[in-house]
């Protein structure tokens, strides 16, 4: 099953609404947070959900005050700074790179969360990040 | 059964040596015996890619009209060393640009000359009547110069020890990011191809032997600095020319709050002279070990937490306290066999001549720690004895009393048993005042995360605990938990004029 990431962005200075699991409860969708950053007046959350309940999830939480947009891009990748260390490898939290058998980087950028973590690991700045 | 080095190279003029990797080579002996690979194979050839920070090259520009005797010399900002007359210089790897910072360095100035960049010379000179010139500035090519040639004085490591972090804080280091709690492993070094584990009594590999670097022939100069074989740990002086290198095989990178480092690739053509060349190159992952060692401890003699096999952390895992973590390698095996490759296809084409050392490498050296001529100062020497401390179940009243009367910011907390289990500072208590709640005693207020120290720990590995958390004092304890003294940066004055000493 294809999975959609959304990054849903919302204020709480008009109030703390439990917009995730408002989402959730209205639509019956389960939501996989992927990523969370909430302070005291904004809060940015990743989020995965199965392609087609995508529309439903957008509106609901559209309706509930929250900005949503699809996560189309993922981690930056310069093919002509990488030498394949693997120097990413073990850093990534979702396990997006590995090695083929002949030790060449393999991403699945389907699995990436755009943490960011592994954009300081990697000594030759091949990755980046674009939000 | 032997073969000579001449009937080697006369089978490689023919175009009909049998070539290998150090990769094939287990396998082929595992398959013939050693006398059926002996008869066999005629080279084996090594090679490796990673980070070598020990390199650097040294240009020579040309005179300027009218001519200038450079002193103070840079590159794109990257300063280069001054000391060697006139149009010399030597760039080195890891010095950082003074406008770019870790971003930009020595070796991104040999990556761009390489990569056939323009690179902006800037020197300066007091000038002297045979050199009147003072500054020059200039663009110029890596072909605009007489020599550009890569002298290396550590390279191609035999064996790096392995990385993990057992602290409890994310460190950077130059073996790159080490999750806090043993989060991640890294290690570097091909293993199996790289050249001096494929030669580890350094029969083959010595002065004037030719080498793979960069992508251009090299050749070994000699030992390298800090070689130190006795222990597993070989280097190698190599050098080659510049305007024949080739940015596949060089690359500049940085280390995340480490600094700039230069990726290099190189290997060296084995001749398989004897059964002893064969075993010696028979050498396979599973056969290499090296220490995984705890960079969370900021010492020179950093306590190793397990050995390791190449084999082992290659396969991408390794078990360490019962759990699975993930390895990275900092240096690319793929690209080491390349180099192995590339070798391989020279000597198999006929372009690279072997040859036999002219002066061999000691193998059994030790290198030794620096000599300190003045002791390294410890906290010790400058930590305050005089520690005023408060009980957890005292009043916060009371803790106010003693910071005023002690003269003091931090007031480490002491539990029923008299040890450590707390601190708190003028700024907790003036928060409790301003905000009246429920709070009455010390330990309703205090930080029980407690960043400490101990008496031996050198003072500057006790300023950066400071410096990376963000705090000016830290209680000195023993080893059952007792508070001994009180290290703050008021101390820390006390070594200007070597006041410590006394």
């Amino acid at each position: 099953m294809a999975e959609m990431k959304l990054l849903v962005t919302f204020s709480r200075k008009t109030g703390r609404k439990p917009i995730i699991a408002q989402a959730v409860k209205d639509t019956g969708v389960l939501i996989n947070v992927e990523r969370a950053i909430i302070d005291s007046s904004d809060g940015e959350v990743l989020i995965d959900v199965p392609d087609e309940q995508c529309q439903l999830v957008r509106d609901s939480m559209a309706g509930l005050g929250a900005s949503v947009r699809i996560l189309e891009s993922r981690i930056r990748f310069n093919e002509s700074e990488c030498v394949d260390c693997g120097g990413c490898i073990s850093i990534c939290p979702q396990e997006v790179f590995s090695f083929d058998p002949e030790w060449k980087l393999v991403i699945q950028e389907d699995k990436c969360i755009l943490c960011g973590k592994c954009v300081p690991a990697c000594p030759h700045g091949a990755l980046s990040l674009q939000l | 059964m032997e073969k000579s080095i001449d009937l080697i190279n006369q089978r490689i003029r023919d175009g009909n040596a049998r070539v290998v990797t150090a990769e094939e080579m287990p396998g082929i002996v595992a398959e013939l015996g050693p006398e059926g690979a002996l008869r066999e194979v005629d080279v084996v050839t090594t090679g490796t890619f990673g980070a070598m920070c020990s390199s650097g090259a040294f240009l020579n520009f040309g005179h300027a009209e009218p001519p200038i005797k450079m002193e103070r010399i840079w590159l794109n900002d990257v300063e280069a060393y001054g000391g060697l007359a006139a149009v010399d210089t030597y760039i080195g790897a890891t010095q950082q640009s003074e406008t770019r910072g870790d971003q930009y360095g020595g070796a991104h100035v040999i990556e761009d000359f390489v990569a056939g960049k323009s690179i902006e010379l800037r020197a300066s000179s007091r000038g002297t009547d045979c050199y009147p010139r003072r500054s020059i500035t200039t663009e110029i090519l890596l072909e605009h110069l007489n020599q550009a040639v890569m002298c290396n004085p550590r390279n191609a490591y035999q064996r790096y020890n392995a990385a993990t972090n057992t602290s409890d804080r994310l460190i950077n280091t130059y073996m790159g990011v080490l999750l806090p709690g043993s989060g991640n492993v890294t290690y570097s070094g091909a293993g199996v191809l790289n050249p001096i584990m494929n030669d580890p009594k350094f029969r083959l590999i010595g002065s004037g032997v030719p080498t793979f670097l960069c992508g251009a022939s090299g050749m070994v100069i000699g030992e390298g600095t800090q070689h130190s074989p006795a222990g597993g740990f070989g280097t190698l002086m190599v050098t080659g020319d510049m305007k024949a290198m080739n940015r596949d095989f060089l690359r500049a990178a940085t280390m995340h709050r480490y600094g700039v480092t230069l990726y290099v690739g190189f290997g060296v053509p084995l001749p398989v002279l004897d059964l002893d060349v064969v075993r010696s190159t028979a050498i396979r992952d599973e056969d290499i070990e090296v220490d995984l060692v705890d960079y969370g401890v900021p010492s020179r003699t950093r306590p190793s937490v397990r050995k390791v096999s190449y084999a082992e952390l290659r396969s991408g895992t390794i078990e360490l306290g019962g759990e699975e973590v993930r390895t990275s390698s900092l240096s690319s095996f793929r690209k080491a066999r390349e180099v192995a490759r590339t070798l391989k296809s020279w000597v198999e084409k006929g372009k690279m001549d072997l040859a036999l050392p002219t002066r061999r490498i000691d193998p059994a050296r030790q290198a030794r720690p620096m000599h300190e001529s003045l002791t390294t100062p410890r906290v010790l020497d400058i930590m305050d004895r005089n520690v005023v401390s408060v009980s957890e179940d005292d009043d916060i009243r009371t803790a106010a009393q003693k910071l005023l009367k002690g003269e003091t910011n931090h007031l480490p907390v002491l539990g029923r048993e008299g040890k450590l289990v707390g601190i708190v500072t003028t700024y907790d208590i003036s928060k409790a005042v301003i905000n009246p709640g429920k709070a009455k005693v010390v330990a309703d207020i205090m930080k029980r995360k407690v960043v400490t120290t101990v008496a031996g720990e050198a003072i500057d590995v006790a300023a950066r605990k400071l410096e990376v958390h963000n705090i000016s004092a830290l209680p000195v304890i023993d080893s059952g938990q007792n508070v001994i003294g009180m290290l703050t940066a008021i101390d820390l004055g006390k070594l200007f004029g070597g006041r410590w000493r006394k």
